[in-house]
């Protein structure tokens, strides 16, 4: 067997290959069970028949973009030996309640499936899917190896579901609830882990509300030796942080719970003992309320962190900068805008090694006062920060100079996402379009794969993004474009489009349809409050038959109005569990 | 239905504040009609067809009726709805009265009646594009963060005795200021054309808000970032040891407010508590308007006089 591989991996050339066509599977699994980027996988599946079957085989994961894409029949007799799927259902825009609740994407008839072909399942990470209390529990007595629940910006589903996995799942290793639609009923679920249980490593429970029994968790995170993330939620106390901590010296990734508690003197003297225990963690979030007063509790634990969240800490430009003095290493930072272009300053003089930087608004509905984040910070990180390459930006003015002079700074953005809360706002200076703006990002970062744009943008700026950015795979548009032409550009002009999400912009039938056969080498397309029409999309869904074309009608629109419009491919054929409100042409 | 839910604020200023927008710039918005070929073109036999069934014959096409759905009313604003900045503006959203977008920009300075944008009215479904997770969790947290720009000794008090204290407080699981009820109310300067919102119930007294005020207001540096002045890093609020300009009636403006019946008021004559439960809005002065209104008392007497309200 071995003399055989060494042949294999020594005879690259096809030719040698196609001789060896009665090859052992099991040599050829071997060998390609370790290719784990699901890319790599397609790709060496469609190289022939045995190696299309031996890929089958020694799949152990799958990830599903959008889960209507495929059926999980097809899913699990092409795949019999996965342990770990992830799953991704709603469009994106659903996060801002665009979709309607009852839209889909129910995650129960594939756990039906699963449980029949793939009864070893041992992971499932879902996002922005339905799955209620019931398939919660369905999964838990299912799938007796199970080990790994992450669901982020799920809903359906009640702190029972949770109760349900925390009995019944004997083999639990991670339990992470993230930013969900939750029915948080109480803290009840958490006292649900058996005694004798002891192999949790990732608890995360952010999400939930609720008080949960402070003496419970103690006990669970003393047991559990091999916990390296704990993110707790808002209910624990300063004061009870430290009792957790001495239990875990060991945790990787941090997220504490409510920073404001008053404090005497020895509780802070304990909080800062506790956290100089700590010298493991690289991921600190939580924080909400926090009292600057307390931060320095936290600065030992600083020294080797890598991403800090502090996008619940509504922190002060100053405050901020005292805490990363003490955070050299800081690769990734989420922050809210009340630490203002001061506070970004001091992120470019004390984070040198920055690669991604997300600053969120306080009250993005707050138009009077003028707060937050403007142009100036922005260009005074990307003048530090030469490695910044992700940056997710709201603010309320910006100027197309600032954008140019960031993206000179830092040419290597692979996403660049920002959000002038104003829709149609233009430069600030000049009151010209941010056309430019967004020309100069694709001109310059070759390597960029997400663009979100705003600001009053005409059609020179998708001209811009079809022409340059050639290696766009995810667009997001709102309020943007002049006519037709937009949308045009960027449907004939990037390649590697996957995603293109638009609201809100006059693009109608004619845009639509000039990108029918893009559409099938594309995950989806989005399209809402736009100026498609019924008859528009009728043709589309005519012409391209792998594509499902989904619309959803607002109540007392236009008849001939398709409101909102949703095409994606699929191998499985129109589904048949949408809504009344989803009509599938 | 979900989706639907611009929260109503009736005004329709929507297109008036989109028009000062606009630079002479044709470039944005124009309500082409290409992009909207007329129907009948596209109706060439076309029924509905599912997907998958791809050779459907073409044969007499027939239109299927949807269900109508009544008259129209609080529909999804729709790019039609956006007057263009140029002239060219498309007729304003008349049909859908109980939903406006109010986006001035704030940079440009735009006028706006003080009356016209109540915050509720000015969100459109969706944006900005935060996950509603998170717009639920700030919620609270902006209250709160407003009312501490406001009352920053208050905080730094407590949490500096608190520390100092051998006493065990115990845990509470508020925000940093004790739960209260805060009562904003807006305030506006004649001459500035952007206005300011104070949380009434922070301040204890006419003192603090006239201090308050001139700090937001009549200070130099403070016009563009009121709150470096009252907050440093370290919490400490610099606080004016000058009397108050805006109660003794030596400063050029004078402190108003609306009560509860549309009158303007000058601020002072009555309890502090009386003001707070028919206070309105504020409005600073200039003197040479403020007249007609009650004359002051003296600051120093005491206010027995009780104002008819």
């Amino acid at each position: 067997m071995e003399s055989e591989l060494k042949r294999f991996r020594n005879s690259p050339n096809s030719e040698e290959l196609t001789r060896r066509s009665s090859f052992p599977d099991e040599v050829i699994e071997r060998v390609l069970s370790l290719f784990k980027s699901h890319k790599d996988r397609s790709a060496v599946s469609l190289v022939c028949k045995d190696w299309y079957n031996a890929e089958r085989w020694s799949r152990t994961h799958v990830f599903i973009g959008n889960c209507y894409s495929v059926s999980p029949e097809i899913v699990a007799r092409r795949f019999p030996n996965i342990r770990s799927v992830t799953l991704k259902g709603k469009p994106r825009f659903s996060d801002f309640n665009l979709v309607p609740l009852n839209w889909g994407a129910d995650i129960h008839a594939w756990l039906v499936v699963f449980a029949d072909e793939c009864p070893f399942l041992e992971e499932l990470r879902l996002k922005r899917m339905t799955i209620s209390d019931e398939s919660l529990e369905f999964l838990s007595v299912s799938f007796p190896n199970f080990k790994s629940l992450s669901l982020l910006s799920c809903d359906g589903f009640s702190t029972n579901g949770l109760s349900a996995i925390a009995t019944h799942c004997k083999n639990l290793i991670e339990l992470d609830i993230q930013e969900n639609g939750i029915d948080d009923r109480g803290g009840s679920w958490l006292s649900c882990f058996p005694e004798s249980f002891t192999l949790l490593e990732v608890l995360n429970f952010a999400n939930l509300t609720s008080d949960i029994n402070f003496d419970v968790l103690e006990r669970l995170v003393s047991r559990c030796k091999s916990l390296r993330v704990l993110k707790v939620n808002q209910s624990i106390s300063l004061e009870q942080l430290p009792r957790l901590l001495v239990h875990a010296p060991q945790l990787t990734e941090l997220g504490t719970g409510s920073f404001s508690q008053q404090l005497t003197f020895p509780q802070y003297e304990e909080l800062e003992s506790a956290f100089s225990s700590c010298n493991n963690i690289h991921t600190l979030s939580g924080l909400w309320d926090v009292k600057a007063i307390y931060l320095p509790a936290l600065y030992s634990a600083c020294t080797n962190l890598t991403f800090l969240n502090l996008s619940y800490a509504a922190l002060q430009g100053g405050e901020l900068a005292k805490l990363l003095r003490h955070c050299p290493r800081l690769q990734r930072l989420w922050v809210m805008d009340t630490v203002e272009d001061k506070g970004l300053e001091a992120v470019g003089l004390n984070c040198p090694l920055l690669e991604e930087l997300r600053v969120f608004p306080l009250d993005p509905y707050d138009e009077e006062i003028a707060h937050g984040v403007t142009e100036a910070g922005f260009i005074a990180v990307s003048c530090f920060c030469p490695r910044l390459h992700y940056v997710l930006y709201f603010c309320r003015q910006m100027t197309n100079a600032a954008v140019a002079t960031v993206v000179q700074n830092c040419p290597n953005f692979t996403h660049f996402r920002l959000c002038i809360m104003n829709p149609r706002q233009p430069d600030c200076t000049t009151g010209e379009p941010m056309d430019e703006a967004f020309g100069a990002v694709v001109k310059t970062c070759t390597k960029l794969q997400r663009l979100s744009v705003s600001g009053l943008l005409t059609d020179l700026t998708f001209e811009y993004i079809g022409k340059y950015a050639k290696n766009l795979e995810t667009l997001s548009v709102a309020f943007a474009g002049s006519s037709d032409w937009g949308m045009q550009c960027v449907l004939e002009g990037c390649p590697k489009l996957r995603k293109l999400e638009i609201r809100d912009c006059p693009f109608g039938n004619k845009a639509l349809l000039s990108g029918l056969e893009k559409y099938e080498s594309m995950r989806s397309l989005w399209m809402s409050a736009c100026n498609v029409t019924m008859n528009g999309c009728r043709l589309l869904a005519r012409v391209m038959p792998r594509l499902n074309v989904e619309v959803m009608k607002e109540d007392g629109s236009d008849d001939s109005q398709a409101d909102k419009v949703y095409v994606y491919r699929s191998v499985a054929g129109p589904r048949r569990d949408a809504p009344p409100s989803v009509q599938t042409l | 239905m979900q989706g639907v839910g611009i929260s109503g604020g009736g005004e329709g200023s929507a297109s008036g504040s989109m028009s000062t927008v606009s630079r002479e710039d044709n470039l944005v918005l124009s309500s082409e009609d290409s992009s909207c070929p007329d129907e009948t073109e596209l109706e060439l036999g076309l029924g509905l067809s599912l997907c998958g069934g791809g050779g459907g014959g073409g044969g007499g096409g027939f239109r299927v009726k949807q269900a109508s759905r009544g008259g129209q009313y609080a529909r999804i604003l729709t790019a039609k709805d956006f007057p263009s900045s140029s002239s060219s503006s498309s007729p304003s959203s008349s049909s859908s009265a109980s939903s406006s977008l109010s986006r001035a920009n704030v940079t440009a300075g735009v006028k706006r009646n003080a009356d016209s944008v109540a915050n509720s009215s000015s969100q459109v479904v969706g944006w900005p594009p935060i996950r509603a997770y998170r717009m639920n969790s700030m919620a609270n947290q902006a209250k709160t963060i407003a009312t501490e720009r406001f009352n920053p000794t208050f905080d730094k008090n407590e949490s500096k005795n608190a520390v100092a204290e051998k006493n065990n407080i115990g845990c509470y699981k508020d925000s940093g200021n004790a739960k209260r009820s805060s009562l904003f109310v807006k305030v506006n300067m004649d001459g500035t054309l952007i206005g300011r919102k104070v949380d009434l119930n922070s301040l204890g007294s006419y003192e603090t808000l006239a201090k308050t005020l001139e700090a937001m207001f009549l200070r130099p540096t403070s016009s563009m970032d009121p709150r470096r002045t009252i907050v440093h890093e370290n919490g400490i609020m610099t606080e004016a040891t000058r009397p108050s300009k805006l109660l003794d009636g030596s400063a050029e403006f004078v402190l108003t407010y609306e009560d509860k019946e549309g009158d303007w008021m000058l601020v002072g004559d009555v309890p502090w508590g009386m003001f707070l439960s028919s206070v309105k809005r504020l409005r600073i002065m200039r003197k040479s308007e403020a007249t007609g209104l009650a004359p002051r008392i003296e600051r120093g007497n005491e206010r027995s006089r009780s104002k008819p309200i």
